[in-house]
C-alpha cells in the first residue's frame, strides 16, 4: 500500500506503525460524571466498518508524524490523509 | 538417440551446442532450447509421473501452464524440486533426474494405485482409514505421505543467494507478446518511463511460436526488430526472465528476474532478484492459455496441447512425434496441421469435433469432421487413438485444443471476478481491477493479431493521454486476423474410462460428476474435495473443463456456476527469493552498545537483547562458567564498584514549556513540582490501566526533561509519546526526540562509585552527598571538557550514578572509567549481574513488567495519584483488577537453601492438590544470590503481601520439581536503601 | 449413510454409484427453534453439538455463501492446547480432547494427526515464559515437555542451530498438538449434523434482525424470514456488521492474515514448528506442500488479500530457522478476515438482546477451537448458562476489568 503522506508525498505504508480507529483521538473526559463508562466505550468498542474507515497510522520510519488515513477497508482505496495533530485540533481537544 | 526428433529452423543457436542429462542419461540440445525441447529433440517422452495414480507422464505444454513435466534439477544442496522443464532454460551441464516414483520412472512400484483406481475415487480417504483410531498417525498416515508431495528438497541450506530491488515506473507492462510490444513501442516514443517484463528468456511471446506474417516478415523477426528498437530508449527497461507474479495494492507488483537459473552456477551471483515494482498504471499484456479437451486415457505421454505442438516445431524445430494426430473444437487448431505439413513432419489426422466446418486444404491430410476420440493406447508412450465408430489410428502424438482463455490471473489478485464471454467461450477480466490496471490483447479477449495490435495501441494511447504524456498514434504493422471460430466442447461425453481433467492431480470427469454427487456442488468444494486446480500449475489448464463439466451437471451455465479465485502468486516463487538477504546472522539488523569494541577486547560474552547485543558477563580465564563470571561480577560491585553499560535503555529528551504538564498526563505519579536538578522514578499505564513501562526522568532544566525507557519498550513508548503529543494532548507546547543512540550512558555503582567518578568529572561539579545527593542530575562536562549527564540513580541499591557522553565517545569513556576504577578493583559487570542485583533489589523488570500486571500487583500503588489525570487512570480502577485476592509481587526463598528456584514455576497452598484450580501465582524471576549465598526468586501470588512468612509449593511438573518455599520481602537487599543514599 | 473401508470397497466395485449427498439441499423453514447465522466451521459444529449432545434438532443454519467458505476454509489447519491462562487453557484443552475422538464421533476422516507443535525460543526470558506457560497446561491436564537445545539438535538437525541471529535455545512441545485436514472439519460437521435433521441452508445471507422490545425473534433473509425462539450469531469475519444490524458495537476489529502454501515436497517436517524471534509457523501437509503462516498485516481489512511486506517478513523469518526451504517454492497465498478481538480471546456469550446470542472474536485462532466453541455455544444456547471452560469468555469482561489477555498487549487487536 502507499499512504499520501501530507508533507512527504507518496510513501509505502510499511514506513508506518497502524493503530486503528481514529476515535482514539476523542479520550473522554476524566471528569464526567460517565467517565468509566466513556472510557470503556473509547478503549474497547469499534465500528469496524467495512467501508470507509478513518484509522491512525504512524510514520514511525519517517517524519513521526501521527496521520488520519480514510481509508476504504474492503477495497483499501485511500480516499485522503490528514496530519492527525490538525484533527485533533479540529475537533477542540482542549490541551 | 542424438536429437532424433530435431528438425531444421527455429530460434535455437546450432553454434552452441549443450549436454546435459536426465535420469543419468547424456544428451545434447542447443543454445535456445528449454530442458522440454530438448528432450524432446532427443526423442525422451516419458519424463514424469501423475501425484495421485503415477501415471507415466510426458511434456504436455510449452510454457508455465505445465503439469506434467516436473523434475528435479541440479544436485546436491542446489537441487531444486518440481521444476516445470518446460520453462527451465537449457544449459550446458544441466543435470535433471524424474520425481515422484518408487524404483525407476519407467517403472514405478507405486504405480499399483493406477491399478485401485475405482477405490480412489474424489474424496475417498474421507471416507476410510479411521479404525483402528491408533492406525491414523502410525500407519495409515505415514504411508499416505510417503507416496505423496512431488520432488525431494535436499534438507541442505539453500547455497544460492538473493537479491531484493525497487524499481518505480508511468507504466508497467507484463508480457512481450504482440500486445506487450505494441503497447511498449507506442509508449516508449512518449517518453513515459516504461518497464517491459516477460517470463520468458526471449521476448516476442507467441509470435515466436507461430508461423504469423508482419509486414512481410516472419512474425519472430518483427518481434526482435521490435525488441533491437526498444533496447536503443533509455526511458524502456526490458526485462526478460521476468515474472511479475503478483499485483498488489495500489500499483505495486511483485517481479521475480531469474539471474543465474540458465547458467551452470550462480558464480557468487544473485540467482534471483526479487522486484517490487511501483506503477501509475499498468498494462497487462499476459496472452492466453490453451485448454484440452478431456477424453478416456488422454494423458498418454506424446499427447499435448495444439499450440505448444507448434512452439516445439515452429521456435524450437522439435517435433514431438513422427506421425502426429490433430484433435481440435476450434479453427486454430487447423493451423497446426498446417504449421507441421509446412515443416515437413507427417500428419496423420485433422479431427475436428465440429459438423459442417471447412477447414483450408491440407494436402494430403486425412481431415475427420464431427470426429471424436474415445481412448487412446500406448503405456508409456501414445501409440493409437480409438475413434468413436472403433477406427483405430495408429500415432505418437496428439495435438489437442479446446480453444484458449485469457490469462486473466494478475486481474483477480485484488479479488476482481472474471466474466464469461460467450463470443470466445471462455472467462474474461472483470470485476474491479488491480489500481491503475488495464488489460490488452489476448488476456482481454481480443482474438486475432491484427486485432489484438490495433486495440493494444489505442489502449497504450489512452493510458499515456490519461498520464499526460504527448502521445500519437505509431504507424501499425500490418497483418491478418487468424480464423479462430469455437466450440463449447469439454469433453467427450462417450468416453467410458478416466478422461483426466486435471493431470497433475488425477482429477477425471468421473471424480467431478462424484463430486456433484455427494453434494459437493460449489465450485469451491469442487476444488476442496476433488483437489481439481490445486496442483502445482493452480489449474491453469484444466479450471474451465471442470467448470464446464460441474455445470453440465447441475444443469447450469458456466457463469451461473461461478469460477474459483486465483491468488498469487502467478507462478511458484523460491521462498528463498522471498526472503532475500535476510536470513542467517543478517536476519535482523544488530545494534551495538558504544562500549562494544571494549567489551570485546575484555571478554564479554554478549547476548541478544532485542536487535542489541549486550554484554552478558566478563569471562576471566580462571573462571569455569558462567556463574563464577556473575557471581563475581555482583560481589565486586556490591564490595567496591561495578560498571555497565546501560545505553540500550530508551532515552528521550523532552522540551518545552508544558514539557512538565506532558509529562504529568504519561506518567501515573506526579511530575509537575520535580525541581530542576532532580530525577523521579515513573510508572506508566497502558490506557487500558495495565502497567506499561517504568524508568526514570531527569529535570535538567525548566522546559527540558530526559525521561528513560526499559530496553524492550523504548520504541513503544516513544511511539506512544508521540501519539499523546499529537492526537490527544495536541495543543501542549512540548517537543520530542529519541536520544537513545546519541547518548552512550553507564551506571557506575559500589561503595567507591562517588571516589571513581571524582576522578573523571570536571570541576567545579562536588559530588559529595550533600551536594549531588540520591536523585540529583546535572549537566558537567567530564576529562577535561566532553560534555556529560549525571545521575544519581540506582538500579543495584548501591551508590551508584549513571553517566552519559556522546555516544562516540562511548567506547572511550568505558576505558577512562575503568582505568579510573583500577584502583577500586572496579570490575566491568553485564546483564546478567544487573538482574541479579535488580531481582536482589525487588525491582520490577520484564518478567514483571509483562504486559499483564497492574500497579497493584507490582506492588507500586503508591506511585499511582488519586487527585490527577493521566493515561490509564480510568480504566484501572475497573472491580476485576482490584479484587482482594489479586496476585501480588513478592520475595521467594526455598526453605531448604539449597534448593534451587525455578522460573515459570507455579505456586500451590501447602495441603492442596496441584490442578489450575488450585493455581495460586507463578515464579517471574530467578537468580542465585552470591550476597545472599542461596537462590532468591521474585514472583506474584495471591495476597501476597499479607502473606509474609507462608510456606507455598513452589510447583513445576514441567521439569518435575517441588520446592518448598518462603513467601518474603521482595527486598532481599538494603530494603531500607540506605545504601543508595550514602 | 455409514462411511468405512469396506463401503469405499463395495462402491469401488460398483462404480461408486451408491453414494449419497453429504447433506441435504433444504430450503429455509419460517420457524425453528434456534438459527445459527454462518456456516463455517464453528457454526456447523454448534449445530452438531445442539442436535447430538444436546437433543435440539430443530435447527436452521444460515449460510450466507457455501458452507465452509469463512476461515474453516482458509487457515493453516493447526491444533494445539498451549495456552497460558485459566480463562483459555482449559478450554482448548477440552476442544483437543474433542478433535482426538472426533473422526469415529462424527464418521469423516479430518485426517487428525497428532504429529506435534514445537514453539522454539530464543532467550531466557522467553524460556521463563514458556515454562510458566508448560506448567499451566500440565495443571489443566494437558501435555507439555521443554526441550533443550541439545535435543532438538537431534530431532530436528534441518534447524539452522549454528548460524541463526536469534540462536534456538530450545522449545516448547505439545506432542499432542498437530494438524487437520481443515475442510474436512466443516463437511463432517455438516453431514453430522443434517443426519440428525439440522437444517443447513446454503446462500442465505441474513439482512436483518427482528426485534421487538428488546428481544430478537427472527432474522430477515435474501430467501424470505425465519423466525426462531433463539438467535446464534457465529459469523467470524463479520462479526461487526452483523452485529451491527442489531445495533451493538464490538470490542473486535477485523484484520487480515495471509497464508501460505509451497508446491508439494516428499516429506521434510514431523510436525508444527513455530519461531519464537518472528512471526512464522509452518508444517507440511499430507499432500506435501509446507503450509505456513505468520502475522496479521496488521491494518483493518475486509478484502481477504494482503500485501508483500508481510510476504517477505514471513518468508525472511521461515528462512531464519530452516533455510532448507529456500529452494522450495510458494505456490499459492490468501487471506482472511480475522476477528481480532480486544484482549486476544474469544467471546461466547448472551447479549443484552433477549434471545441474540453471539461467538467471535477468535483472532487467528479460531480453528483449534471449532470443536470446542460448538460444543461450549451449544451448551449455551440449550441451558443459557456458559460451559464451564468458557465461563470466561463473555463479552462484558471488558467493562468488569477481566482480561484474558495471553500477550499482555492490552486493547490493541493488532498486537494479538
Amino acid at each position: 500500500m502507499i499512504i499520501k503522506h501530507p508533507l512527504l508525498g507518496p510513501r509505502d505504508a510499511a514506513e508506518f506503525v497502524y493503530l486503528g480507529d481514529a476515535s482514539m483521538i476523542d479520550r473522554p473526559n476524566p471528569n464526567a460524571p460517565d467517565a468509566k463508562e466513556q472510557f470503556y466505550e473509547y478503549g474497547y468498542l469499534r465500528d469496524n466498518p467495512a467501508g470507509e474507515h478513518k484509522e491512525l497510522w504512524y510514520h514511525e520510519q519517517g517524519d513521526r508524524s501521527w496521520l488520519v488515513v480514510t481509508r476504504n477497508t474492503i477495497t483499501h482505496e485511500v480516499k485522503y490523509v490528514q496530519l492527525a495533530r490538525d484533527v485533533a485540533r479540529a475537533k477542540g481537544r482542549d490541551r | 538417440m542424438s536429437q532424433s526428433h530435431r528438425i531444421s529452423g527455429g530460434l535455437i543457436d546450432r553454434t552452441k551446442p549443450m549436454h546435459f542429462s536426465f535420469n543419468g542419461k547424456g544428451m545434447e540440445g542447443y543454445a535456445g532450447d528449454t530442458l522440454a525441447s530438448a528432450l524432446l529433440a532427443n526423442g525422451q517422452k516419458l519424463v514424469g509421473r501423475s501425484f495421485k495414480y503415477h501415471r507415466p507422464r510426458g511434456i504436455f505444454s510449452a510454457g508455465p501452464e505445465e503439469p506434467n513435466a516436473l523434475v528435479q534439477l541440479r544436485t546436491g544442496a542446489a537441487q531444486e524440486p518440481n521444476t516445470r522443464a518446460t520453462v527451465a532454460e537449457l544449459f550446458d551441464g544441466l543435470i535433471a533426474t524424474s520425481q515422484n516414483h518408487r524404483g525407476s520412472l519407467e517403472f514405478d512400484l507405486l504405480s499399483i494405485a493406477d491399478l485401485a483406481a475405482p477405490f480412489l475415487g474424489a474424496g475417498f480417504y474421507y471416507k476410510t482409514f479411521m479404525w483402528p483410531k491408533a492406525f491414523w498417525e502410525k500407519l495409515y498416515e505415514p504411508m499416505i505421505r510417503a507416496a505423496a508431495g512431488l520432488g525431494n528438497l535436499s534438507m541442505k541450506e539453500d547455497p544460492d543467494t538473493y537479491d531484493k530491488g525497487f524499481l518505480h515506473c508511468d507504466f508497467l507492462i507484463i508480457g512481450a507478446g504482440p500486445s506487450g510490444l505494441i503497447a511498449a513501442l507506442t509508449s516508449a516514443r512518449s517518453g513515459a518511463q516504461v518497464i517491459l517484463a516477460d517470463e520468458d528468456f526471449r521476448f516476442g511471446g507467441r509470435l515466436n511460436s507461430e508461423s504469423f506474417v508482419i509486414d512481410g516478415s516472419a512474425s519472430s523477426d518483427w518481434a526482435a526488430q521490435v525488441v533491437a528498437e526498444l533496447t536503443t530508449l533509455p526511458n524502456v527497461r526490458l526485462m526478460t526472465r521476468t515474472t511479475i507474479y503478483g499485483a498488489y495494492d495500489h500499483g505495486v507488483f511483485g517481479a521475480l528476474e531469474r539471474m543465474t537459473d540458465h547458467l551452470k552456477s550462480s558464480a557468487g551471483k544473485p540467482r534471483q532478484i526479487l522486484w517490487r515494482i511501483y506503477s501509475k498504471r499498468s498494462l497487462l499484456c499476459a496472452g492466453a492459455t490453451e485448454r484440452p479437451i478431456a477424453f478416456s486415457n488422454n494423458d498418454r505421454p506424446g499427447i499435448m496441447l495444439a499450440g505448444a505442438v507448434r512452439s516445439y516445431v515452429n521456435r524450437f524445430s522439435v517435433v514431438p512425434g513422427k506421425n502426429v494426430t490433430v484433435f481440435t473444437n476450434n479453427d486454430d487448431g487447423w493451423r497446426t496441421a498446417s504449421d507441421l505439413i509446412a515443416q515437413g513432419v507427417n500428419v496423420r489426422a485433422l479431427i475436428d469435433v465440429r459438423e459442417g466446418v471447412n477447414p483450408p486444404d491440407l494436402t494430403g491430410v486425412e481431415v475427420i469432421i464431427g470426429g471424436l476420440i474415445l481412448d487412446t493406447a500406448g503405456r508409456k508412450a501414445l501409440s493409437s487413438i480409438t475413434l468413436k465408430n472403433g477406427r483405430k489410428i495408429s500415432t505418437d502424438c496428439l495435438a489437442v485444443t479446446g480453444g484458449w482463455n485469457p490469462t486473466v490471473h494478475l486481474t483477480c489478485h485484488q479479488r476482481g471476478k472474471p466474466v464469461w464471454n460467450e463470443d470466445i467461450l471462455a472467462f474474461v477480466p472483470g470485476g474491479t481491477l488491480p489500481a491503475g490496471m488495464r488489460v490488452a490483447g489476448a488476456a482481454n479477449g481480443v482474438l486475432g493479431l491484427s486485432s489484438i495490435i490495433k486495440s493494444t495501441a489505442e489502449t497504450t494511447i489512452e493510458i499515456l493521454q490519461d498520464l499526460s504524456f504527448k502521445s500519437k498514434a505509431a504507424v501499425l504493422p500490418v497483418t491478418e486476423d487468424e480464423a479462430q471460430s469455437c466450440t463449447a466442447f469439454w469433453h467427450v461425453k462417450e468416453s467410458k474410462k478416466r478422461a483426466w481433467v486435471d493431470l497433475q492431480n488425477d482429477v477425471t470427469v468421473k471424480d467431478i460428476k462424484l463430486s456433484y454427487q455427494e453434494g459437493f456442488r460449489s465450485v469451491e468444494h469442487l476444488k476442496r474435495y476433488s483437489t481439481l486446480g490445486m496442483a502445482t500449475d493452480q489449474g491453469k489448464t484444466s479450471n474451465i473443463a471442470g467448470l464446464a463439466i460441474l455445470a453440465e451437471c447441475s444443469a447450469k451455465t458456466i457463469p451461473e456456476t461461478g469460477t474459483t479465485i486465483f491468488r498469487p502468486p502467478y507462478t511458484p516463487v523460491p521462498i528463498g527469493a522471498l526472503a532475500g538477504r535476510a536470513r542467517g546472522k543478517d536476519f535482523k539488523p544488530y545494534r551495538l552498545t558504544p562500549s562494544h569494541l571494549w567489551a570485546e577486547a575484555n571478554g564479554a560474552t554478549f547476548v541478544e537483547t532485542g536487535n542489541w547485543m549486550r554484554a552478558q558477563w566478563f569471562a576471566r580465564a580462571e573462571e569455569k562458567g558462567w556463574r563464577d563470571s556473575v557471581d563475581r561480577e555482583v560481589t565486586m560491585t556490591r564490595a567496591s564498584v561495578g560498571i555497565c553499560d546501560v545505553t540500550t535503555l530508551g532515552k528521550i529528551d523532552i522540551q518545552g514549556k508544558d514539557a512538565a504538564e506532558f509529562l504529568n498526563y504519561i506518567y501515573t505519579n506526579a511530575f509537575l513540582k520535580l525541581s530542576v536538578g532532580k530525577v523521579r522514578y515513573g510508572l506508566m499505564l497502558r490506557e487500558d490501566g495495565i502497567a506499561y513501562d517504568d524508568g526514570t526522568t531527569a529535570r535538567l532544566g525548566e522546559n527540558h526533561f530526559v525521561m528513560t525507557t526499559t530496553t524492550a519498550n523504548a520504541v513503544l513508548v516513544f511511539r506512544k509519546l508521540e501519539f499523546a503529543r499529537q492526537c490527544l494532548w495536541p495543543n501542549l507546547d512540548v517537543h520530542l526526540i529519541s536520544t537513545t543512540d546519541g547518548w552512550a550512558q553507564f551506571a557506575v555503582a559500589g561503595p567507591n562509585a562517588r571516589n571513581l567518578l571524582s576522578k573523571v568529572v570536571d570541576a567545579p561539579l562536588d559530588l559529595s552527598n550533600e551536594s549531588f545527593p540520591f536523585m540529583a542530575c546535572a549537566e558537567l562536562s567530564v576529562c577535561g571538557g566532553t560534555p556529560a549527564r549525571l545521575f544519581r540513580i540506582s538500579f543495584s541499591g548501591e551508590l551508584a550514578y549513571e553517566i552519559a557522553v556522546p555516544a562516540r565517545y562511548g567506547n572511550s569513556m568505558m576505558d577512562v572509567l575503568m582505568k579510573a576504577g583500577a584502583e577500586f578493583d572496579a570490575v566491568p559487570y553485564g546483564t546478567e549481574a544487573l538482574g541479579v542485583m535488580r531481582i536482589e533489589k525487588g525491582h520490577a523488570a520484564g518478567n514483571e513488567l509483562n504486559g499483564q500486571t497492574t500497579a497493584l500487583n507490582l506492588g507500586l500503588g503508591g506511585f499511582v495519584s488519586s487527585k490527577k489525570d493521566f493515561i490509564g487512570k480510568t480504566l484501572s480502577q475497573r472491580a476485576e483488577l482490584n479484587l482482594p485476592d489479586a496476585i501480588r509481587l513478592v520475595g521467594f526463598k526455598a526453605v531448604n537453601p539449597s534448593d534451587a528456584l525455578l522460573a515459570g514455576s507455579h505456586f500451590i497452598t501447602k495441603g492442596e492438590q496441584t490442578t489450575m484450580e488450585n493455581d495460586q501465582g507463578w515464579m517471574s524471576s530467578v537468580a542465585y544470590s552470591p550476597t545472599l549465598g542461596h537462590s532468591i526468586g521474585l514472583g506474584f501470588i495471591k495476597r501476597g503481601h499479607e502473606r509474609l512468612g507462608e510456606m507455598v509449593q513452589m510447583v513445576n511438573p514441567a521439569y518435575g520439581i517441588e520446592v518448598e518455599v518462603e513467601i518474603v520481602s521482595p527486598h532481599f537487599y538494603d530494603p531500607d536503601g540506605v545504601l543508595q543514599r550514602g | 449413510m455409514r462411511y468405512s473401508g469396506f463401503k469405499v470397497f463395495l462402491e469401488g466395485l460398483t462404480g461408486n454409484r451408491g453414494w449419497k449427498t453429504a447433506w441435504r439441499d433444504p430450503k429455509p423453514r419460517s420457524d425453528y427453534d434456534i438459527i445459527i447465522i454462518g456456516g463455517g466451521g464453528h457454526g456447523l459444529s454448534t449445530a452438531y453439538y445442539l442436535s447430538k449432545v444436546y437433543g435440539v434438532r430443530n435447527v436452521g443454519v444460515l449460510e450466507k455463501a457455501w458452507l465452509g467458505s469463512g476461515n474453516i476454509g482458509r487457515n493453516t489447519t493447526i491444533i494445539r492446547s498451549n495456552y497460558m491462562l485459566p480463562g483459555n487453557e482449559p478450554f482448548y484443552e477440552f476442544s483437543l480432547k474433542l478433535w482426538e475422538g472426533l473422526e469415529q464421533d462424527f464418521n469423516y476422516n479430518a485426517m487428525i494427526s497428532q504429529r506435534s507443535i514445537l514453539n522454539l525460543f530464543h532467550s531466557d526470558q522467553q524460556r521463563d515464559a514458556f515454562v510458566r506457560r508448560a506448567n499451566s497446561m500440565i495443571l489443566a491436564g494437558a501435555d507439555a515437555e521443554l526441550a533443550d537445545e541439545a535435543q532438538l539438535r537431534r530431532e530436528l538437525p534441518f534447524l539452522d542451530f549454528d548460524n541463526s541471529r536469534f540462536p534456538i535455545k530450545g522449545g516448547l512441545y505439545q506432542r499432542r498438538g498437530g494438524t487437520v485436514r481443515h475442510d474436512a472439519v466443516a463437511w463432517g460437521y455438516a453431514r453430522g449434523a443434517d443426519s440428525h435433521g439440522v437444517d443447513i441452508i446454503q446462500n442465505c445471507e441474513v439482512t436483518g434482525f427482528h426485534i421487538e422490545n428488546g428481544a430478537c425473534k427472527g432474522v430477515h433473509t435474501t430467501r424470505g424470514d425465519v423466525n426462531a425462539k433463539k438467535i446464534a450469531v457465529c459469523v467470524a469475519g463479520s462479526s461487526s456488521r452483523v452485529m451491527a444490524m442489531a445495533g451493538m458495537r464490538l470490542p473486535i476489529e477485523s484484520h487480515v492474515l495471509q497464508a501460505f502454501v509451497s508446491e508439494g515436497l516428499k516429506p521434510v517436517l514431523p510436525g508444527v514448528i513455530t519461531f519464537g524471534a518472528g512471526h512464522f509457523y509452518v508444517s507440511q501437509s499430507d499432500k506435501g506442500g509446507l503450509v505456513f503462516g505468520g502475522d496479521i498485516d496488521g491494518y483493518n481489512s475486509y478484502a481477504q488479500r494482503g500485501n508483500l511486506p508481510v510476504v517477505e517478513d514471513v518468508a525472511e523469518s521461515g528462512m531464519a530457522i530452516m533455510p532448507m526451504i529456500g529452494r522450495a517454492r510458494l505456490l499459492r497465498s490468501w487471506g482472511g478476515i480475522m476477528d481480532m478481538s480486544m484482549d486476544g480471546s474469544p467471546f461466547i456469550d448472551k447479549t443484552h438482546i433477549g434471545g441474540l446470542y453471539f461467538n467471535g472474536g477468535w483472532c487467528y485462532g479460531g480453528f483449534k477451537a471449532t470443536p470446542a466453541s460448538g460444543y461450549c455455544y451449544a451448551h449455551l444456547l440449550a441451558t443459557d448458562e456458559p460451559h464451564p471452560v468458557a465461563k470466561e469468555m463473555l463479552l462484558n469482561r471488558f467493562e468488569r476489568g477481566h482480561l484474558i489477555d495471553e500477550k499482555g498487549q492490552g486493547n490493541q487487536p493488532n498486537l494479538h
